[in-house]
């Protein structure tokens, strides 16, 4: 089992989840983030003051998924999530040791 | 249908007629019962004033709402606390001293009767309102909600870094003595009046008051921390709530229609029509000037410019309202719209800590409304009064008015600078460093406005502006 974390655009959640439907990804968790890359952050200004706001709103999705399954799931999520400009985000794959459904109990692949 | 048209036919002039009928008969009730035309205008001009006075009550929602907009989150209800109290502190305070210091009976600088105002003083000992044919406990009330105005912003002025005790202690202090005595002196049958001096809503008595308070509550404050950078380049710490701002900005508007068609507590037809319009001139003028000066100056038409801009218009028409045309008052606007900004900017650079343009609106407005009214009166107005220099009057008006201009700020600075100095010392003033950081509504208050939403804080820019280290890049402030 993996655990695929990727940092998306927030406006391409809505596409990132339905090619992760269609990959067959039964769940998932959003949150909003803040993050920098080697995006640079965009100028505002207040009131005659200039400043640079670091931080860039984006949303990090989480799945789980069996193994035979995280190559599709990093597919679609890159697919769904590029746009070809800096700041398309980036994935996560990491090793994950358990998992569990918390209403039976159960353990493994099978709580995913 | 058509038997109810049918119906119609006959219920509609039944109706009418049974309207008439009534309310023939109620004025022969009426007369017979003795209630006079003269008594009706006393109700009129009661009912208006005290509608008028309700809508200028309501402003103090308006300033709460502006300045937390324009402010941080984590301070948003210490100053709404702030925006809140202010009003109860006012009411007892005025209701206690000030209206007798400001229209009781006296001298040529303070009035010396009249405290703790209650209705058997009616028709006796107030003759500077006795112009104004409504009860004394409405006339009280009109004046009490100016007060509060008053007393409100200055609250913009100390935001975020003043203790919420020693705000409320000013207040009293405000309210109960320095407002009223330079109101004595204009509209309380006072020296300044005597000479001439006409401020018909209260540009100078309200506006500059509160604004000359603020200033040396802001000069004794000290700048937030972390506003500006050890080379004194103001750093922006932006506003939480835009939409909040915004409708403070519409209650003040709609609050204004009260605060300058109010000041002739009466219902007179003419000259309340009059007012209304030139105080919307104004207020449009004024936000659209600013507008356009933001956007040309700063490249942006920066909105927090604009809800300034729409207040400073406002401001600018408090006291020439009753005076001038509609013409003079898109220019006093433009003038005050491309004032306020340039005013934002002219505090920043010499790091007057500002939070919410308060100074910029309040007293640089409040003065160039005072002299707007030497320039742009005219005798022949709903207002009276004598000519400006634009209507063949000459200097003497405008004399008067710039006289009037330095006395009352001169008095206020003095006397307010004495009062905070005086809280300063016995129960101290502002914040220490870390209360600041972590925000007042913890600290001070004990509870936050939006519990459950994460704080958005730099944290690393505002441990450097405390250290008084070099920032990086330009960085803004947003904890």
């Amino acid at each position: 089992m993996v655990k695929i974390e990727a940092i998306i655009r927030h406006y391409k959640l809505d596409e990132v989840k339905d090619a992760l439907t269609r990959a067959g990804v039964q769940g998932m968790t959003v949150t909003e983030v803040r993050g920098f890359g080697r995006q640079k952050g965009h100028k505002e200004q207040y009131r005659g003051a200039e400043y640079v706001v670091d931080f860039v709103p984006k949303l990090k999705v989480e799945v789980a998924v069996p193994d035979e399954l995280a190559e599709a799931a990093v597919e679609a999520i890159t697919t769904a999530g590029r746009t070809g400009q800096v700041g398309d985000g980036k994935i996560f794959v990491i090793p994950l040791s358990d998992a569990v459904r918390i209403r039976t109990g159960e353990r493994g692949e099978v709580a995913l | 249908m058509r038997a109810f048209r049918k119906r119609l036919r006959v219920l509609v002039p039944g109706f009418l007629a049974g309207v008439i009928c009534l309310s023939v008969s109620r004025t022969a009730f009426a007369e017979e019962a003795g209630v006079t035309t003269a008594e009706l205008k006393v109700i009129a001009d009661t009912v208006w004033t005290l509608v008028a006075a309700f809508l200028v009550f309501w402003m103090n929602a308006g300033f709460g709402c502006v300045e937390s907009g324009f402010t941080r989150a984590k301070n948003a209800v210490n100053i709404l606390g702030k925006n809140f109290v202010v009003f109860g502190i006012a009411s007892l305070s005025y209701w206690a001293i000030g209206f007798g210091l400001m229209f009781g009976d006296g001298n040529a600088v303070l009035g010396t009767t009249g405290f703790f105002v209650n209705p058997s003083q009616d028709g006796a000992g107030f003759s500077s309102l006795d112009w104004a044919n409504i009860p004394l406990f409405a006339k009280f009330f009109f004046q009490l909600v100016f007060a509060g105005t008053a007393a409100t912003i200055v609250s913009g002025c100390v935001a975020e870094r003043i203790h919420y005790w020693s705000y409320m202690l000013f207040s009293v202090f405000l309210v109960a003595l320095v407002y009223p005595i330079a109101g004595h002196w204009i509209w309380g049958g006072g020296w300044l009046g005597a000479l001439g001096f006409q401020d018909f809503a209260g540009s100078t008595v309200v506006h500059s008051v509160g604004g000359w308070a603020g200033l040396i509550g802001i000069l004794l404050l000290g700048p937030r921390t972390g506003k500006y950078d050890p080379s004194g380049k103001p750093l922006p710490i932006p506003g939480h709530n835009m939409a909040l701002a915004f409708l403070g900005g519409m209650i003040l508007w709609l609050g204004w229609f009260g605060f300058n068609p109010g000041s002739f507590m009466a219902a007179d037809a003419r000259g309340i029509s009059h007012v209304v319009v030139t105080t919307n001139l104004a207020c449009s003028a004024g936000l659209l000037a600013a507008t356009v000066t933001a956007w040309v100056l700063l490249g942006k038409p920066d909105f927090s410019m604009t809800v300034n801009g729409a207040l400073a218009g406002l401001v600018a028409i408090t006291a020439p309202c009753a005076f001038v045309g509609a013409l003079e008052s898109v220019i006093i606007g433009v003038v005050g719209g491309v004032l306020v900004v340039l005013g934002v900017l002219a505090f920043d650079r010499l790091r007057i800590d500002d939070p919410v343009g308060a100074l910029s609106v309040h007293l640089l407005n409040g003065i160039w409304g005072t002299i707007a009214v030497g320039l742009f009166a005219s005798a022949d107005s709903p207002g009276g009064g004598a000519d400006g220099l634009l209507h063949g009057g000459g200097l003497k008006l405008l004399l008067v008015q710039l006289l009037g201009i330095v006395a009352v700020g001169a008095f206020t600075v003095i006397v307010s600078a004495i009062g905070w100095l005086v809280i300063r010392a016995t129960v101290g003033m502002r914040v220490d460093a870390e209360t600041e950081l972590i925000g007042l509504d913890i600290v001070e208050m004990g509870m936050e406005a939006y519990p459950n939403e994460p704080p958005h804080t730099s944290h690393a820019a505002v441990r450097r502006a405390a250290q008084n280290q070099p920032q990086p890049g330009p960085t803004a402030v947003t904890g």
